[in-house]
């Protein structure tokens, strides 16, 4: 029971605090911003064609009405929350019949498979190399892995994805250019490979990225696990390498390593906007990049939200099975 | 000044890393006699690969590439650092306010922190920009960036007060009659500097990244120079499909050395400040 009290009370608290947040910060920037979003409309729509003097105002009223800009302030903030309690982020401006869930769910698919695969190949690998390059740290080809890995890295995404576009699909074009995959969707091998084939480049270049800091992290938490007191009993009691390393090394530098892969995970929602930019894929990234050329504000906001409770969500997750990964939490 | 002769002596990371920043520093005074105004243009031929003339070339709009890097870079670093000034200013208050009287508010304030720090920032940045499109100029920017990146840096702040708090000299200090604010002061301050280096380098990379992914997905300030906008320009105008690639080449490199130039200080503040690193740099000393 104390367990419940202390430990997950607090997070589920936390939890609603960090949504209450993002929402009302969501509500108000648009607010606070000198620029009226509803004449930034009509501006636009009215900018190729004259309307009448009536159908602007009817226009304006129905804007008013769908951006949830009538009524006192305090009117706008509870017909917001309700809206969205309901799961309802309204319609798209640019595809105007389409709704804002409508089009995230067509794009999230695309974006929950590239980030979920390579975030995961991305903590793996960075996870193993940096512990054995932190646990063997005199020799060759850890200095040549650290080395290598620490320049990449502070590297801008952005200049990372772009190079390897252009050596890969420009210079020696391997891998196609944009794109999520070719043919019809289905269960098919040559569907699946051609989808392979689109993003394995866009996946390469987050993951090279992610391993990069995975590695940096891992291997300075290894060599500061490394002197501990039961490493070197268990290496003066002859125990293998591989064993003290897999079996007691590395679970005793999990826990902020699980924190890091709940957290990205829960990030993905957020969608890889410049991978997808860079690369033409069809996910999240894509869409909010659109909406954003377009001034598809409502789109913005909802991708907005959905990646707040995305991450948000994720980090709770994360703290509620601490207790699984450590009995420190849980026998406090 | 000692802290800086230790590191030139000691750490080889941090000796390159300032004499990058060194070249990024002069690019930047450069600025300062360039023979053209930044928004000059045609003031040289259009399209010119790199030669004695132009050492870097000319772009679409016939402006020569590197003075146009100059302006480009000053103004880069003016906006990160702006926005690293309002950022770190919050962050430290208020890290140090919630660190020093503690109890509900500290609760208060650091739940509300904690829930900042998970709240993604690119998104929010996005939906700023875009509803403010056009009208956000480079000042704009800064301030904004500032006011988003000031609860991680305030966190830490929180945590070494609470450590510093604890500590002998303090109950020393209060017991010999020292106020509250000499304390902070003379006592706690000196400790919380080198832990500000290291915070204010990380805020660079941050704004710096911030500032290029802005101005690459257009909704930044296109009409100054910076090195996003000058990213966005070469693309505008084709750079790679019609081969002039050095329009692309030049913001994208001064990026990556600035970065790594800031990257590599950072490191070696960063293992300057751990005690142990230090221990063993001592030992090397003693011999």
């Amino acid at each position: 029971m104390t367990l419940l009290k202390e430990y997950i009370l607090p997070r589920l608290l936390q939890w609603v605090l960090v949504i209450f947040i993002g929402v009302t910060i969501t509500f108000l920037i648009p607010r606070l911003s000198p620029v009226n979003p509803v004449d930034q409309a009509l501006g636009r729509l009215t900018a190729f064609q004259s309307l009448s003097p009536e159908a602007t105002l009817a226009l304006r009223e129905s804007l008013l009405d769908l951006y949830g800009l009538e009524g006192s302030i305090l009117d706008q903030y509870f017909n917001f929350w309700r809206r969205i309690l309901q799961g309802d982020l309204g319609p798209s401006f640019t595809s105007f019949p389409m709704t804002v869930n409508a089009m995230i769910r067509n794009s999230i698919g695309w974006t929950i498979g590239l980030l979920g695969m390579s975030v995961i190949i991305a903590w793996l690998s960075g996870l193993i190399l940096g512990s054995l390059a932190g646990y063997f740290s005199n020799r060759w080809w850890s200095r040549v892995l650290e080395n290598s890995l620490i320049t990449v890295y502070p590297i801008p995404y952005y200049i990372l994805a772009f190079v390897l576009l252009m050596l890969l699909t420009y210079y020696f074009p391997i891998f196609p250019l944009v794109g999520g995959g070719q043919g019809t969707p289905g269960f098919t091998w040559s569907y699946i490979s051609s989808v392979i084939r689109h993003s394995f480049l866009p996946a390469l270049s987050i993951v090279i990225g992610a391993t990069a800091f995975r590695f940096i992290m891992s291997k300075a938490l290894t060599s500061s696990e490394k002197s501990s007191d039961y490493v070197q009993y268990a290496e003066l009691a002859a125990l293998p390498k591989r064993k003290i390393l897999f079996s007691y090394l590395i679970r005793n530098t999990m826990l902020p390593q699980v924190t890091d892969l709940g957290l990205s995970l829960g990030a993905i929602f957020e969608g890889a906007l410049i991978t997808e930019v860079v690369f033409s894929y069809p996910g999240i990234g894509s869409t909010l990049y659109n909406a954003i050329i377009s001034a598809d504000y409502n789109m913005i906001m909802g991708v907005t939200l959905l990646s707040i409770v995305g991450i948000a969500t994720a980090s709770l997750i994360v703290d509620l099975t601490y207790p699984f990964f450590d009995p420190r939490v849980r026998y406090r | 000044m000692i802290v800086i002769r230790d590191l030139l002596r000691f750490s080889p990371s941090f000796r390159i890393g300032a004499c990058i920043l060194m070249g990024v520093l002069v690019l930047v005074v450069l600025s300062f006699f360039s023979p053209y105004a930044p928004d000059d243009r045609r003031a040289v031929p259009r399209n010119r690969p790199p030669s004695g003339e132009f050492i870097l070339g000319t772009t679409s709009t016939g402006q020569d590439v590197f003075w146009m890097l100059t302006f480009a870079v000053r103004n880069t670093l003016i906006v990160a650092g702006i926005a690293v000034l309002i950022g770190r200013s919050i962050g430290v208050l208020l890290g140090m306010i919630s660190g020093y009287v503690g109890g509900a508010f500290d609760r208060v304030t650091s739940s509300i922190v904690d829930s900042f720090i998970v709240i993604p920032r690119l998104p929010l940045v996005i939906l700023i920009a875009s509803i403010l499109r056009g009208q956000l100029s480079l000042l704009g920017l800064a301030v904004m960036l500032g006011i988003l990146d000031w609860a991680y840096p305030s966190k830490r702040y929180r945590a070494q007060i609470l450590s510093l708090r604890e500590r002998e000299f303090t109950h020393t200090g209060i017991f010999a009659g020292m106020n509250t604010f000499k304390i902070v002061v003379q006592e706690h301050l000196p400790f919380l500097i080198p832990f500000l280096l290291a915070d204010v380098v990380s805020g660079f990379l941050f704004a710096i990244g911030f500032e290029v992914t802005l101005a690459v997905l257009g909704l930044s300030d296109l009409d100054s120079q910076s090195i996003g906008t000058m990213i966005y320009w070469g693309n505008y105008y084709q750079a790679l499909l019609t081969n002039r690639t050095w329009v692309l080449i030049a913001p994208i490199a001064a990026s990556v050395v600035i970065v790594v130039g800031f990257y590599l200080v950072s490191i070696s503040l960063s293992s300057y400040l751990d005690p142990r690193t230090r221990l063993a740099r001592l030992q090397v000393g003693v011999k």
